[in-house]
C-alpha cells in the first residue's frame, strides 16, 4: 500500500462543508445532552426539577444531592448511600483486572511465540468465550459459587470476572505479540534464555501499550457489569451498578431525582475518568474487540 | 560428570518444551469447565424438570415446546427482532455518516471524536437512568417543550406499550453509534489516497468516489460492526432493566430479561435454561462463522 495519509483526498464545496459542520454539531449535542442535563440537575434542589425546566441552570446551587447519594441515601433497606458499594466495585474490579491481564499476557505469549499443534483450536475456544451470552452460564455458576461458599461475596464476583475476562485479554496480547519479531525470541533462546526469562526481559518491556489497553478495557467492562452483580451479589456485596439501579428503581415515597443523578454520575465517574485520561487506549481496546488487532 | 550435565540439560530442555503448554493449561481447564462445561450443564438442564433448583428428571423437548407457547417469550422474540434490526441499521447509518463527515479535514475533530464516543465508556445502567428521566413525559423532554410554550408537543413513548421498545432503541443507539463511528473512521483512514486522486483526475464525482471506491473498501468494517452490534443486541439486559424494567407490563421484555425472570424469580429453571440455549444458538450462528473466517485468514 502506498503511503496512506490520515486525511481523505476528497474535496468538498463550501455549502457542503457548512452542512457537515451543522450535522456534526447537532450530533455532538445529541451525545452531550442526556448526560449534561443529568449533571445540571444533580446540583438543583428537588423543587426546581419537578416544578421547572430541565435545561435551565439551577437558581439555588446545592451539593446536598451529592452528599446524600454518597452517604445517606436509602439503598435497599439501609440508608448507607452509595459509598460502600463504590468500594465493593473497586475491591472487585482491581484484582479481577490484574489477574485476567497477567493470565492473558502469558497466554498471548505462548500462543504466538511457542506455537504447537492445535494452538489455533485452543485460541478459538478461548475467543468464542468472549461472545457467549452470559445467561448460558448463570445457573451452573450460581451452583459453583454456592459450593465454593463464595456466593454473594466480592471474591465470588472476582472469580467470575476473572474467568470470563481471560478470553478478551488473551485476544489482546495474542494480536499484539503476533506483530512482535519472533527472531528476537529465537536469538534469546539460542543465548540460553528460558521461557520466563524471555517473557520478563524481552516481551514485557515492550508491552506497555497493550497492558494499558487490557487494563482499561477490563476495568470498564467489570465496573460496568450489571448481570453478574445482580445475579451473584445482591445485598451488602452488591457492586455500584446494582446499587444505583436499586436507588433509582425501588425508592419508596418521593423520587429524589437529583440524588439519582448524582448517584448515576458517581457510578459513571471512574470509567469516564479512565476514558478522559487514556481515551486513545480505550479506542484501541474497542477495535481489538472486533477481533482484528 | 558429563553424564549428569547431560541429563540436567536434558531435563531443562524438556521442561522448556513443556512449560508453554503448562502455562496455557490452567486457562484451558478454566474454559473447559466454566464455559463449555457450564454450557453443557445448562443444555442438559433445559431437558429436565428443574424448577427452583436443578433437578434431573428428563422431560425431553417439553421445555422448548412450552417456551414457544409462552406469550412473554414471543413478545421477547418480536421485541428482539425490532430492537436488533433498528439498533443495527440506525447505529451503522449514524456511525458511517459521522465517520465520513469527520474524515473531511474537520476543524475540531479532536474535540468532536471523544464527544461522540464517550457514551461507550458508561454503564448501561447509567445510560438507562439518564434516558428514563429524559423521556419521562411528566418531567423530561415533553415537560420542557410545554414550558417553552409548545403545548401540543407529546412524547410519551416510554409509557406506551406499543412504542416503549423504540425508546430502548434510542438509548442503545446513543450509547454505541460513536463506537461504530470509530470503527468506520479507522477503515476510512486506511484507504489509499492515491486511488482517490487518480479517480478524481478521471473526473469522478464525490458521490461516485464513495459509492464505487470507498464504501466497497469498508466491507470489513461493515462486517465487524454488524457482528458486534448484533451480539450486543442479543445480550442486551442492563439497559432494559434500567430504562423500562421490561415494562410497561412486559412490553419491552427481551430474551435476556425473560431468561432471568423465569430462572430466578419465577422458579421455572427448565424453561429459563431452554431460553438461554436459544440465545446461545442465535449468537453462535453469527459468531462461529465470523470467528472461523477471521482465524483462517490470519494463519
Amino acid at each position: 500500500m502506498a503511503v496512506a495519509s490520515p486525511e481523505t483526498a476528497i474535496r468538498t464545496s463550501r455549502i457542503t462543508r457548512a452542512f457537515i459542520y451543522l450535522f456534526l454539531l447537532l450530533f455532538a449535542l445529541f451525545y452531550l445532552l442526556p448526560f449534561g442535563i443529568m449533571l445540571i440537575n444533580s446540583v438543583k434542589p428537588l423543587s426546581e426539577i419537578t416544578g421547572g425546566n430541565m435545561i435551565a441552570l439551577p437558581r439555588d446551587w446545592t451539593i446536598q444531592p451529592w452528599l446524600s447519594a454518597w452517604s445517606t441515601a436509602q439503598i435497599g433497606v439501609e440508608p448507607t448511600g452509595l459509598r460502600p458499594y463504590f468500594i465493593n466495585s473497586l475491591m472487585m474490579a482491581i484484582p479481577a483486572v490484574i489477574l485476567s491481564t497477567v493470565v492473558g499476557a502469558l497466554n498471548g505469549y505462548v500462543l504466538t511465540k511457542w506455537r504447537f499443534r492445535g494452538d489455533t483450536i485452543i485460541f478459538g475456544l478461548l475467543l468464542f468465550s468472549c461472545f457467549i451470552p452470559f445467561q448460558i452460564v448463570l445457573i451452573p455458576m450460581a451452583r459453583i459459587l454456592g459450593i465454593l461458599q463464595i456466593a454473594g461475596t466480592t471474591p465470588g464476583l472476582i472469580l467470575v470476572h476473572f474467568v470470563y475476562g481471560i478470553g478478551f485479554t488473551t485476544l489482546y496480547f495474542r494480536n499484539y505479540y503476533a506483530a512482535f519479531p519472533t527472531e528476537l525470541v529465537r536469538a534469546a533462546q539460542i543465548d540460553g534464555a528460558g521461557f520466563f526469562q524471555i517473557f520478563w526481559r524481552i516481551m514485557l518491556p515492550s508491552s506497555g501499550p497493550i497492558i494499558a489497553v487490557s487494563f482499561i478495557w477490563q476495568f470498564t467492562n467489570i465496573w460496568n457489569d450489571f448481570l453478574f452483580g445482580a445475579s451473584f451479589a445482591s445485598g451488602d456485596a452488591a457492586p455500584m451498578t446494582v446499587a444505583l439501579n436499586n436507588l433509582v428503581n425501588s425508592s419508596t415515597g418521593v423520587r429524589e431525582y437529583n440524588v439519582h443523578f448524582a448517584g448515576a454520575i458517581m457510578a459513571a465517574a471512574p470509567t469516564l475518568l479512565v476514558y478522559i485520561v487514556a481515551g486513545r487506549y480505550f479506542v484501541r481496546g474497542l477495535m481489538a474487540g472486533s477481533v482484528k488487532g | 560428570m558429563a553424564a549428569t550435565t547431560d541429563t540436567g540439560a536434558d531435563f531443562r530442555t524438556r521442561l522448556q518444551t513443556w512449560l508453554p503448554k503448562l502455562v496455557l493449561s490452567p486457562s484451558l481447564a478454566i474454559m473447559l469447565v466454566f464455559v463449555y462445561g457450564f454450557i453443557a450443564f445448562t443444555i442438559y438442564l433445559s431437558f429436565t424438570d428443574s424448577r427452583m433448583l436443578p433437578s434431573f428428571g428428563w422431560v425431553g423437548w417439553e421445555n422448548y415446546d412450552r417456551l414457544f407457547r409462552i406469550r412473554e417469550w414471543n413478545v421477547a422474540l418480536t421485541n428482539l427482532a425490532i430492537f436488533a434490526s433498528l439498533y443495527i441499521v440506525i447505529s451503522t447509518a449514524i456511525g458511517l455518516s459521522l465517520a465520513i463527515f469527520l474524515d473531511q479535514k474537520i476543524r475540531g475533530e479532536g474535540v468532536l471524536r471523544p464527544i461522540f464516543l464517550y457514551p461507550m465508556a458508561l454503564s448501561f445502567i447509567v445510560t438507562g437512568t439518564a434516558w428514563k428521566w429524559f423521556l419521562d413525559p411528566a418531567i423530561g423532554l415533553e415537560n420542557t417543550m410545554h414550558l417553552w410554550g409548545w403545548e401540543s408537543f407529546t412524547f410519551g413513548w416510554i409509557k406506551d406499550r406499543e412504542m416503549a421498545i423504540y425508546t430502548v432503541v434510542i438509548a442503545a443507539v446513543w450509547q454505541s453509534s460513536g463506537f461504530v463511528m470509530a470503527m468506520f473512521l479507522a477503515g476510512l483512514r486506511g484507504i489509499d489516497n492515491e486511488i482517490l486522486k487518480a479517480a478524481q483526475i478521471d473526473g469522478a464525482s464525490n458521490w461516485n468516489l464513495y459509492r464505487r471506491i470507498i464504501l466497497p473498501q469498508l466491507r470489513p468494517a461493515f462486517l465487524s460492526a454488524f457482528v458486534i452490534l448484533s451480539h450486543l443486541a442479543i445480550k442486551s439486559y442492563d439497559l432494559v432493566i434500567a430504562l423500562t424494567g421490561g415494562g410497561p407490563g412486559n412490553a419491552t421484555a427481551l430474551p435476556a430479561t425473560f431468561m432471568y425472570s423465569y430462572t430466578f424469580t419465577r422458579n421455572q429453571m427448565g424453561i429459563g435454561a431452554s431460553s438461554a440455549v436459544i440465545m446461545l444458538m442465535t449468537i453462535a450462528a453469527i459468531m462461529v462463522p465470523y470467528l472461523y473466517a477471521e482465524l483462517k485468514e490470519k494463519k
